[in-house]
């Protein structure tokens, strides 16, 4: 018999997606709040299920999209008007439509990789370990298998009684995740 | 159009095929793919075309030293025709790619199922035809070790690139395609590289997919963010490709020669490239589906979609082409004039004709359904689009340079045999790429494909 200090959580297992939507629900409504949802495929309202709600992840890029935009355009202002000044038939130096093109290619590539790498950050990737893996069945993860994991941080867990809880919520089966 | 009223039955039902063979649940989606993947035998016909591939990589690396060590002299190139196989063939490979960023990211926006299986392999396909292209703008340069003076950075003598210049925005927008289209796959591989860390046996793969993978464990909150950034993605990969193949049509456009300085040029030469990316397309993706026996996720109606396709971006270059025609000779200019008569009846005239065969005729056979309906025909006319392509990049090229304002500069192009051996050896780098990539990644995406899996039983839940 573990203490509670001694594990992550308890993970559940689900055959289909439904199940495992309708069971995060279900938990989510008797009060657990650290919970996460773990299945091969994204599952439209299951991040809603388990208490997520708004991602900042578009207000993020957009942030990037403008600063790489305003980066293109000083650069080139910079380089033509400032720093190295070539006159050319009496032509303005800030020769502002022809500087479109970078510009445009400046934003959409900071906004780009904002995108990518504001996931992974915000996912908190690369994770070289988690304890979720020690579950054995875990790997079925990511070919067919839903899992839901109740977290030890929880202020509502209690080992036997969240057992007991996830045992209603009929899955496949319910163990330990060892830390 | 020419279809019997018992073919038109049978378009209308082909319409509603379904883009998944059936009986596929997640288990059989995910190890059917991987399957391919993890294989410990590699087929022979893989280890065949890897080799020749490979040789023909080798060729490329001798032509390319051979060049660095000889000087772009080796080529065809002379006064007047001073830009001959190098940019034609960077123009080809670009406009290759482009159909790989619409297949992931518009038809994503446009929310078309059927672009599910073939997206990762069209969108790796885009990224091997940027690698190939990017090669030519470094070495066709007189001095390729001076490259890096396309990019701005700040130098002793203080100068900068030309920003005004086309040739600089291609610096900048083929660099960015090329980030942003790696960055877009291997986001959309992070899932997969997951299973495939989770499925295989041999301990190296499972560290070298482990390590790609990140840590990904199919998080509810991290599929979320990841959708998001795929939407994200596909949105600003949309205006991207749209500006790119502009921007490559810059190069010509913004150029005062007769049969370049056209406004046409930006729509004629997206459409140009997803006519010939969606034709490369099907060359890949026939023998592929065939070989590793995918009919049932490549099915006959994404043939048929692909085929659409092609016949539509074909209607709008050939309307390209009349326009052009037209256009010279409504001008009014007698250059802009001989510049098309050229063309037609000057001495590279059997190349415009066969580019009108190959482009504009031969398209109008996928008018008919039972052309689309044969893989070897949708193969052939694909095939025959891409030498097209390619014959319409030298069109427009060589027939332009040869002969423009002053009759004493005309002269004749003649590719060397080291023109022909480096075009060879890229597209051996890009063959050598898709073949490492079939055998080594997913090229099908499984995570989506399990979408469509949940998406098919929904369906028939509802029914």
């Amino acid at each position: 018999m573990k203490q509670q200090g001694t594990i992550y959580g308890l993970m559940a297992e689900f055959a289909t997606p439904e199940q495992l939507l309708v069971a995060a629900r279900h938990t989510h409504d008797a009060g657990y709040r650290r919970i996460d949802a773990f299945a091969p495929f994204p599952i439209e309202g299951l991040a809603h299920a388990v208490g997520f709600h708004r991602t900042r992840l578009p207000l993020v890029v957009l942030i990037a999209g403008i600063a790489g935009g305003c980066a293109g355009f000083y650069l080139q202002y910079y380089a033509a008007a400032v720093s190295y000044p070539v006159n050319v038939g009496g032509r303005p130096m800030n020769s502002w439509p022809a500087f479109i093109p970078v510009t445009f290619e400046m934003t959409i590539l900071f906004a780009a990789a904002a995108a990518v790498l504001g996931m992974l950050a915000m996912n908190g990737l690369p994770t070289p370990y988690h304890p979720v893996f020690n579950v054995p069945r875990f790997a079925l993860a990511s070919r067919d298998r839903f899992f839901l994991c109740i977290k030890a941080l929880d202020p509502m867990f209690d080992l036997e009684q969240t057992r007991k809880f996830l045992l209603t919520l009929n899955p496949r089966e319910v163990t330990d995740i060892e830390p | 159009m020419a279809d019997s009223p018992s073919d038109k039955l049978a378009a209308a039902e082909f319409a509603n095929a379904p883009i998944l063979g059936p009986g596929y649940d997640y288990a059989s989606v995910t190890d059917k793919i991987s399957a391919i993947v993890l294989a410990r035998r590699t087929p022979k016909w893989w280890i065949v075309g890897f080799l020749v591939s490979f040789a023909l990589v080798m060729l490329l690396m001798v032509a390319v030293t051979y060049l660095l060590v000889a000087g772009v002299g080796i080529w065809g190139i002379q006064i007047p025709i001073a830009w001959g196989f190098a940019i034609i063939n960077f123009v080809w490979w670009i406009g290759i790619g482009h159909a790989g960023t619409l297949i992931s990211a518009i038809l994503l926006l446009l929310r078309q199922q059927w672009r599910t299986s073939i997206n990762r392999f069209a969108e790796a396909m885009t990224l091997f035809a940027v690698s190939c292209a990017g090669i030519f703008p470094l070495i066709h340069m007189g001095r390729p070790w001076l490259g890096y003076w396309l990019f701005p950075y700040p130098d002793t003598m203080k100068m900068w690139p030309n920003f005004r210049s086309p040739l600089v925005w291609d610096a900048f927008a083929v660099s960015t395609y090329a980030t942003v289209s790696l960055l877009f796959w291997f986001i959309g591989l992070i899932p997969d590289l997951a299973t495939l860390r989770d499925r295989s046996k041999n301990r190296a793969a499972k560290l070298i997919y482990g390590l790609l993978a990140m840590g990904w464990r199919g998080s509810a909150v991290h599929w979320e963010r990841h959708e998001t950034a795929s939407l994200l993605l596909a949105g600003l990969a949309t205006p991207l490709v749209l500006s790119v193949h502009t921007i490559v049509s810059f190069d010509f456009a913004f150029a005062i020669v007769p049969g370049w300085h056209a406004t046409i040029f930006p729509p004629y030469f997206v459409a140009g490239a997803i006519y010939a990316g969606f034709a490369m397309v099907l060359t890949l993706s026939i023998p592929v589906r065939k070989l590793f026996r995918l009919e049932d996720f490549i099915t006959m109606r994404h043939l048929d979609n692909m085929g659409k396709v092609l016949l539509a971006t074909g209607l709008i270059v050939g309307y390209g082409y009349m326009m052009e025609a037209f256009s010279a000779f409504y001008s009014g200019n007698q250059y802009e004039r001989f510049m098309i008569l050229n063309r037609m009846t000057g001495p590279y005239a059997p190349m415009y004709w066969m580019l009108i065969a190959c482009n504009i005729v031969t398209p109008q056979f996928l008018w008919f359904r039972k052309v689309r309906a044969r893989v070897g025909a949708l193969f052939a006319i694909a095939m025959v689009v891409n030498l097209g392509m390619w014959l319409e990049r030298f069109v427009i090229v060589v027939t332009s340079l040869h002969r423009d304002f002053l009759p004493s500069s005309w002269g004749l192009y003649y590719p060397t045999r080291w023109d022909i051996f480096t075009f060879a050896g890229t597209i051996g780098l890009f063959l050598f790429l898709v073949f490492l990539f079939i055998r080594y990644l997913p090229l099908i995406s499984i995570f989506e494909m399990r979408t469509l899996v949940a998406s098919e039983e929904e369906k028939k839940a509802v029914n």
